[in-house]
């Protein structure tokens, strides 16, 4: 088994699996069955300031996409930040830390953009014993509203400001929690490292609403005949962060800044490509809303499974698919694939060619018998046939070699060329 | 009463009521609206789909599954209903196994077909819950129809006919509408008073006036059908049965299983049916299968069919012979009716081993006897009271195209009617296609 003990910003735990701070990580009660089913450590719900706590709508707080089977595929939310007394949070804090020492203890925090009030709740929960502090600038309902939690994530210098007392007040490892909701990562992810971060996690919540009720016309969830927008998560926005994560992972300025991946990590395939992308550790939250804590030891046998039969480590894993994630202009041109049926494994649904004749590009004929086979020379592909087949590996894309000719262009394949030298961009022209 | 499946002889209420009763209620239960979703996203909404060519009425699978997936049953049952009038019965009592499921592809992928029977009962018992019929009349054409025979092709034949504007007089010999559907079903198919419910439903259309009691060539002759309507369809079925042509066959407790079938049926209490310790049925089709597994399910002892050729030739499905044998049925096959023996009644049934040789079938010689209180023919129906004047060919009115006779003005689908494969879902498609031909027909004379 390979070890999986996770040493992100100095942070020691048994393996890169933490709960996000979420409904998951509200209480004592819960962290302890997290912990107990081996989930590697925690960022706590988020804390605001001392005073009278923040109130939680009393109607449904959830809503949800499904896939086939009702499969929970998407998941949005309207709930708030803790609504339990700050002491109370703090004092569990104190003991479950003390109770599980090797596990990861982070502390989310949300509290007005202004410096005594960061520098108030970093004295608070100094002698908590937790390990770090992540600034929770992502949320974006409800506290937004506020000038908290996204309406600071999407503000560049307030994510450096704050970031900048939080270093100056505490010696806690700071993370900084970024929101997707932006028209850019890059800008957040530079502010918060400019504050001296010792790293983002990402991705917080999409802004969304996931129905509307067709009965009372309103959105979904619905408080009393209205709904107001909440924070997406779960599977569905998985492509969303990987893509963000990937964009800090190599970006000049960014490259080095470790990054807690968040954001539809369900399996331990979905940690693993996280971390391939960039990210350090991973937080997990739908998916254990969704299944229970259990999943984690799923999670934790698939990941070492996975680095035993690659003979690599955890820390070899991280970022090894950050050199591949390049700008599009730099993708070869001279890669020429075609679609290939495996007539073996053809059920003859007949949804490839439904694809291909109805939406793409005519490239797969159906004979009379229900035979599905790729035309080579009007094959561009564009993998949508796999894509939409129901048999896994029952189409794949096939390189065509170099040398060979390409029947729909007739162009002998040749080596490696891009964008910015092709003929077609009238900047390669500018330039020469 | 104190019988046992062990009792001697043929006696009623070898089982206790309630266990009767629970022997004949739904064999397949209806899916809940959970077990219809769940159910409903297997389906791969295939291009083309190859269930839709297997269902003999071409009814749009992918389309009306992909309906109850997002919720709107109603929307599928007229998807269904606008193919095959009576997919309620069909969604019960097809063969599935050997149609839409065994050409959906999930069966090619995991040997698991998406439950499309099972769905379309959804659908259409939804929509007729709530009593509504989704179809209405054109304008009236003025042209009045006598469709014979209330059975699967008659129904579906005049409710697209009434749906197209005309008038539509049926005939039937039986006391009630609905043909098989109503007398040759087995009781556990088609649980309560489905049949007749199914009919009320479709009469809803209008323009369709039943006459029960009436059988062609009885009570009303073709002459006086020709002479009063502009059209005429026959779907009468076939009411002859084929004899075993056994020394013995007359005595007593030896009877047609069709006969037995329709009256189970229309028996409201299963506890006054007689039924003996020992049952032989004779024959290798659905027929054979429904009267031996509602024999075993009243509670005789033994009860065995016994087919003359091999297992693969039994026109029963797989799915069937296993439904058999799964209840305790053991079927025999390659051995023929030799003679039937008793004092009076039949005591045992001698039979004769088979083999397929170069000449057909030949009995080897060697010879077995089963017990038998009860003996059931399931031997194949045959056409009785063909009209005179209309051709037939191997026993059947020979037709062409949509039904067409090779009298003018007479078309005929169904049992009765050459092709097919007797089933309920080719009749009704063949009953529909008549009525569509007929309406051209007709339309066309008007102009």
């Amino acid at each position: 088994m390979a070890d999986l003990t996770s040493h992100f910003i100095g942070i020691k735990s048994p393996n890169p699996f933490w709960l996000a701070s979420a409904p998951p990580t509200d209480k004592e009660y819960n962290v302890r069955r997290a912990f107990e089913a081996g989930w590697g450590g925690v960022v706590w719900k988020t804390l605001g300031s001392e005073g009278p706590p923040i109130v939680n709508v009393n109607g449904p707080r959830y809503g949800a996409i499904w896939g086939a089977d009702r499969r929970l595929l998407g998941l949005n939310n309207i709930e708030l930040i803790t609504d339990r007394p700050l002491e109370v949070n703090l004092a569990e804090i104190r003991r479950v830390k003390k109770d599980y020492p090797d596990r990861a203890m982070i502390i989310s925090l949300m509290v007005p953009c202004d410096e005594e009030s960061w520098k108030d709740i970093l004295y608070r929960i100094e002698d908590t014993g937790a390990d770090g502090v992540e600034l929770n600038f992502g949320c974006p309902h409800g506290m937004a509203e506020r000038g908290m939690g996204s309406a600071v994530g999407q503000v560049p210098e307030y994510i450096e400001m704050v970031t900048a007392w939080v270093k100056h007040y505490s010696k806690m490892p700071c993370i900084v929690k970024l929101t997707p909701n932006v028209t850019s990562i890059l800008p957040p992810a530079m502010a918060a490292k400019r504050g001296g971060a010792d790293a983002v996690s990402l991705i917080n919540t999409v802004k969304s609403v996931t129905n509307v009720d067709l009965d009372n016309f309103s959105p979904f969830p619905m408080i009393d005949g209205k709904g107001s927008h909440g924070g997406y998560c779960g599977p569905a926005v998985k492509p969303i962060a990987l893509n963000m994560v990937g964009e800090i992972a190599r970006h000049d300025v960014t490259r080095g800044l470790p990054i807690s991946g968040i954001g539809g990590v369900t399996t331990w395939r979905d940690a693993a490509e996280f971390l391939a992308m960039g990210a350090g550790n991973v937080q997990v939250c739908t998916a254990a809303m969704t299944y229970g804590f259990k999943i984690v030891q799923e999670m934790i046998s698939g990941l070492s499974q996975y680095l035993d039969e690659k003979h690599m480590t955890l820390d070899q894993l991280v970022g090894r698919a950050v050199p591949n994630f390049v700008e599009w202009q730099d993708l070869n041109l001279n890669y020429v694939t075609k679609a290939h049926i495996d007539q073996d494994a053809c059920i003859s649904c007949g949804r490839c060619y439904a694809a291909c004749e109805d939406t793409s590009h005519q490239a797969i004929d159906m004979s009379p018998e229900r035979v599905f086979t790729v035309k080579a020379d009007e094959c561009v592909a564009c993998n949508l046939c796999v894509n939409v087949c129901p048999v896994d590996n029952c189409i794949t894309m096939v390189e065509m070699p170099k040398g060979a000719t390409d029947p729909r262009t007739g162009k002998v394949v040749g080596d490696y060329a891009n964008w910015t030298t092709h003929p077609n961009n009238p900047s390669a022209q500018a330039a020469e | 009463m104190s019988n046992s499946p062990l009792t001697p002889g043929v006696v009623p209420g070898r089982l206790p009521a309630d266990v009767l009763a629970g022997n004949f209620t739904d064999h397949e239960p209806p899916l809940d609206g959970h077990e219809a979703r769940v159910a409903a996203d297997r389906c791969y909404f295939c291009h083309d789909a190859p269930c839709i060519t297997a269902c003999p009425t071409s009814i749009d699978i992918p389309l009306f599954i992909r309906q109850i997936a997002t919720g709107t049953p109603d929307a599928a049952a007229r998807t269904i209903l606008s193919q095959n009038i009576l997919g309620g019965m069909c969604a019960r009592v097809c063969p599935t196994e050997t149609l839409c499921e065994e050409a959906c592809v999930r069966e090619a992928a995991e040997g698991k077909p998406v439950e499309i029977g099972r769905l379309q009962r959804f659908a259409t018992d939804t929509l007729m819950a709530k009593g509504v019929h989704p179809f209405a009349r054109a304008a009236a054409t003025g042209k009045r129809v006598a469709v014979v025979g209330a059975g699967p092709a008659g129904l579906a034949c005049a409710h697209r006919l009434a749906m197209k504007g005309h008038d539509v007089v049926m005939f039937d010999a039986r006391p009630k509408a609905g043909g098989l559907n109503e007398y040759g079903i087995a009781q556990y198919k088609a649980v309560g008073d489905f049949a007749q419910d199914e009919v009320d439903w479709l009469l809803q259309i209008g323009g369709i006036t039943v006459k029960t009691r009436m059988a062609l060539g009885r009570d009303v002759s073709l002459a006086q059908l020709q002479a009063e309507y502009d059209a005429v369809f026959l779907g009468m079925g076939l009411a002859g049965v084929n004899a075993l042509r056994a020394p013995g066959e007359e005595r007593v407790n030896v009877r047609n299983a069709v006969d037995f079938i329709a009256e189970l049926r229309q028996a409201k209490d299963k506890s006054m049916l007689p039924v003996g310790r020992d049952v032989v049925v004779i024959g290798g089709g659905m027929t054979a299968v429904d009267a031996a597994v509602q024999s075993k399910l009243l509670g005789a002892e033994n009860v065995t069919i016994v087919y003359r050729r091999d297992q693969a030739k039994m026109s029963a499905s797989g799915y069937e012979q296993e439904h058999a044998t799964s209840a305790g049925v053991r079927i025999i096959c390659n051995a023929a009716p030799v003679a039937v023996h008793g004092n009076g009644a039949v005591a045992e049934v001698e039979f004769a081993y088979t083999a397929e040789g170069p000449d057909g079938l030949k009995t080897t010689g060697e010879t077995f006897r089963l017990k038998a209180d009860q003996l059931y023919k399931a031997i194949g129906q045959t056409l009785t009271g063909a009209p005179e004047g209309i051709a037939l060919t191997g026993g059947k009115i020979a037709v062409t195209g949509a039904g067409r006779t090779s009298v003018a003005g007479i078309w005929a689908g169904g049992d009765c009617a050459s092709g097919g494969d007797d089933l309920t879902v080719t009749a009704v498609a063949e009953g529909r296609d008549a009525a569509e031909d007929i309406h051209a027909a007709l339309m066309a004379a008007r102009t």
